[in-house]
């Protein structure tokens, strides 16, 4: 037997200590392996135990680091939504429930959720079929989709600061581009910013202008990842692009697409920028989205505590919600985006 | 899973012959893209006086360069070395407080690793602008308020979750011979983890160092929450103060909004197959 087989079985008797080789690529070999297993020769098991395993204290730093400055945030923040009112001076009181009764019974949290909503509902509805199509024609190897892939993702480069003040500049129902294009698309005095329909597209937009070459490129990489057998085998039965698209770019794609859905979800539903530099919540609180009414309640309205309540909620709801789309989507269980090929 | 590495290559059915209509498409969002962009360098080159009457789509008389000089006596470069500080000290911190982690949850025997790594998924969820209200609070009782240290931990612990995974997922290929042939070298765990597996997880490591480094780079919320004196302004704050500052001087604005993205636009065309594989490496592995 090799020195390698030989150290191979040896890892395979290492008891408990071999519970990672498991869940990985490492599975494949796992059948001729298990053959040639030769239970308890000595040598073989002080080789196991020389490979070691890394003390658990290693990774304490982090874990700290990542306890104070994301998980006790987080507590904190739950533990204000139930102090009543507080204004960062003093100790905050607990206090019940008030903030959220308070939470619940408030119109303009009503107002500011189906705003969220709309909000995100708009840009998943616009980014994913764009984001969709654009990487899936990117993943060509063809020179001008290579050069115009890298226009494409000039965006990138830009922070969500400057998309929305770029945007704020063209927007603008004086000087900008708005007063041109405005009365094309249905807004006659070409004040796009300032109604509430088009304040809420615009927003929709410039995000979409903003993450859609990310989307794209995630995209690309997993339309990369298609075997290309699949293509060839359905042009020999006679599949046009058409159908190749939908019944093979689409279900290999899917993967990708709760990957992608969940972070454009997650994002539109706490954005804040955007909204913060492009309307400020306006025209009255048309775009005020929860994520800004929080900001506002704590920082104008100085209401830490009733803040902390609506980011609270905001957390429930992002969290059940991504979690759901993963369970439906089946992406828990999948160890890597090509299982079953 | 080697056909599809040899798919990669060549696709040949996309490319049996043009695509009129994916062109078309192309084409479209090509202009959606270039038309801001266009008005963005256009405009930053105007006197003000012509921006506020003229067409924004028309080629300017008068080029000038007296908004971006407008834009650099204005504490631009003070904002761009607070960027730097920030973006390298947030990837720094990450990469140095995470691969001992991964390490741990990739090689560790033990339950409670397997439960650390779960609750740093959770926190894959939540979303950084939801914490500023404790982060504000705690940060002023730690007596940072109003520091760059002030922007960088909570930056880098928000990054924490992103990095774990990717990185464990980069750990997890290294072959169970590898870390024999080092045990049998008498390696102790130190050496293990700096020749084997920090080395052989480097396309982890730069997916997550793009990524950290992008967000650092574009932070928002937490300068603007954590800090308020001028000398601790970042980019995008700096462009904040700057655009209110100009009200309706939008050459000027244009061009601070120019000049914050020149640093990455210049990473961009030296690093673009770096940059972009890293952001593609976030769609999973």
């Amino acid at each position: 037997m090799s020195r390698q087989a030989e150290a191979r079985s040896a890892v395979e008797e290492g008891g408990p200590g071999r519970a990672q080789g498991g869940p990985d690529g490492q599975d494949q070999r796992g059948g001729d392996r298990r053959g040639r297993q030769e239970p308890g020769s000595p040598a073989r098991r002080s080789l196991a135990a020389r490979v070691g395993r890394p003390s658990p204290g290693w990774a304490v730093p982090g874990v700290l680091f990542f306890a104070v400055f994301a998980v006790a945030p987080m507590v904190y923040a739950v533990y204000l939504s139930f102090c009543g009112s507080w204004g960062g001076l003093g100790t905050p009181q607990f206090s019940g429930l008030s903030n959220w009764t308070r939470l619940f019974q408030d119109s303009d949290v009503r107002q500011a959720t189906v705003t969220t909503i709309v909000l995100t509902v708009l840009s998943w509805a616009f980014q994913t079929p764009c984001a969709l199509l654009l990487g899936v024609w990117a993943a060509g190897r063809e020179k001008n989709r290579a050069v115009l892939s890298a226009v494409f993702f000039i965006p990138l480069v830009l922070s969500t600061t400057a998309i929305a003040l770029l945007f704020k500049a063209i927007l603008d129902p004086n000087f900008g581009l708005a007063s041109t294009i405005g009365p094309w698309i249905g807004f006659p005095d070409g004040n796009i910013i300032g109604s509430p329909n088009g304040a809420l597209i615009a927003v929709a937009f410039v995000g979409g202008w903003q993450f859609i070459p990310f989307h794209t490129l995630i995209y690309q990489g997993g339309a990369r990842q298609i075997p290309e057998v699949l293509y060839q085998a359905a042009s020999i039965d006679g599949c046009g692009r058409w159908r190749q698209f939908i019944h093979i770019t689409l279900p290999q794609l899917r993967h990708t697409i709760t990957t992608s859905s969940v972070l454009i979800i997650v994002g539109s539903l706490t954005s804040f920028e955007t909204v913060f530099l492009l309307t400020q919540g306006g025209p009255g609180t048309s775009t005020t989205t929860l994520s800004y009414g929080m900001y506002r309640e704590a920082f104008q309205g100085f209401d830490f505590g009733y803040a902390s309540a609506l980011g609270t909620a905001l957390v429930v709801v992002s969290t059940l919600l991504s979690l759901l789309m993963v369970k439906f989507s089946g992406f828990g269980s999948m160890r890597s985006t090509r299982e079953g090929m | 899973m080697s056909r599809t590495l040899g798919a990669a290559k060549g696709r040949s059915f996309l490319s049996l012959k043009g695509n009129p209509l994916a062109g078309l498409g192309a084409g479209v969002w090509l202009v959606i893209v270039l038309v801001p962009l266009y008005i963005l360098v256009t405009t930053s080159l105007r006197t003000q006086d012509e921006a506020l009457g003229g067409n924004p789509l028309s080629w300017p008389k008068t080029l000038t360069l007296s908004n971006y000089k407008l834009v650099l006596d204005s504490g631009f470069w003070g904002f761009l070395v607070n960027n730097v500080l920030v973006t390298a000290f947030t990837v720094a911190a990450v990469v140095v407080l995470c691969v001992p982690v991964a390490y741990v949850v990739v090689r560790s025997a033990g339950r409670w690793a397997n439960f650390a790594f779960r609750i740093f998924l959770l926190g894959l969820a939540i979303p950084a602008p939801v914490t500023i209200v404790p982060l504000y609070v705690m940060i002023g009782k730690m007596g940072l308020y109003d520091s760059l240290p002030a922007i960088i931990l909570p930056t880098a612990a928000f990054a924490m979750p992103v990095t774990l995974l990717i990185l464990v997922g980069s750990m997890r290929d290294i072959s169970e011979e590898l870390y024999e042939a080092m045990a049998l070298d008498g390696a102790g765990q130190g050496r293990i983890l700096m020749q084997l597996v920090v080395p052989l997880s480097r396309s982890g490591l730069s997916t997550v160092a793009v990524f950290t480094a992008l967000n650092a780079w574009n932070g928002f919320i937490f300068p603007l929450i954590l800090t308020q004196s001028d000398n601790k302004r970042v980019l995008t704050t700096g462009l904040y103060t700057l655009s209110s500052q100009y009200g309706v001087n939008i050459p000027a604005t244009l061009a601070a909004v120019v000049l914050s993205g020149i640093p990455m636009f210049v990473a961009y065309l030296l690093a673009r197959k770096a940059l972009i594989s890293g952001l593609m490496g976030v769609g999973g592995k």
